[in-house]
């Protein structure tokens, strides 16, 4: 032989293919789940419990209500 | 008695998946390569590198790592694709200059105008959408 090659791998192929291919995607996984959940779900969870706590209910129907949307509570005639 | 064509014999193949395929690539040996079958028979020890290679040419064509080889085609499929998606944009302009009609009058500036005013009054979306970006108070959109 005038320059030997090394000997392929013969086996263990598949196994190492699913040794890297699982730990990407678990990991994978994992990251864009926690990254939904702290860029999009906690915030906007956050927003809707801001709003509600300064929410006057009564005094956004009455803004509405002289607005002219509902049908049934027309605007206070003037 | 029926001819038996050629395609219904088993052919040869390269193929990743399937390393041996039924039959040797070169179907009808030359004297040469028949001397060289014969020598096969013997010790193996004997045969020199070309020849080693020649027969593996006669049994094979390409190489495991010939086949595997990448090319440039990809190059030309995606500037194929990316030119015949340019195309279909000139034939949207040409639809929209002669083949469309009107659009609805709801488009209108002013019925868009209308429209969105009355979404506020609604309260459409109050707390991250439509009129959570508007400032009731000071009748404007929030900076």
């Amino acid at each position: 032989m005038s320059g030997a090659l090394a000997k392929p791998v013969m086996r263990g192929m598949l196994a190492k293919r699913l040794r890297f291919h699982l730990i990407a995607a678990f990991s994978l996984a994992i990251g864009i789940a926690a990254t939904f959940k702290f860029a999009v779900a906690e915030p906007r969870k956050k927003a809707y419990a801001e709003f509600y706590k300064k929410y006057d209910v009564a005094k956004e129907f009455e803004a509405m209500r002289e607005a002219g949307v509902f049908v049934s509570a027309r605007p206070t005639g003037k | 008695v029926a001819k038996v064509e050629e395609y219904s014999l088993p052919s040869y193949f390269d193929r990743r998946e399937s390393p041996l395929p039924d039959i040797r690539f070169v179907k009808h040996l030359t004297p040469e390569q028949q001397s060289l079958k014969a020598k096969e028979k013997g010790s193996w020890v004997a045969l020199s590198n070309e020849e080693k290679v020649e027969l593996y040419r006669i049994s094979f064509n390409q190489s495991f790592a010939e086949m595997n080889k990448g090319s440039s085609e990809w190059k030309s499929v995606l500037g194929g694709i990316l030119f015949f998606m340019g195309f279909t944009g000139f034939v949207v302009l040409w639809q929209k200059h002669f083949m469309y009609g009107e659009i609805p009058h709801t488009f209108s500036e002013d019925w868009i105008a209308r429209q969105s005013q009355r979404m506020l009054d609604m309260r459409i979306n109050p707390v991250e959408g439509f009129s959570s970006k508007w400032d009731y108070d000071k009748k404007e959109w929030k900076k």
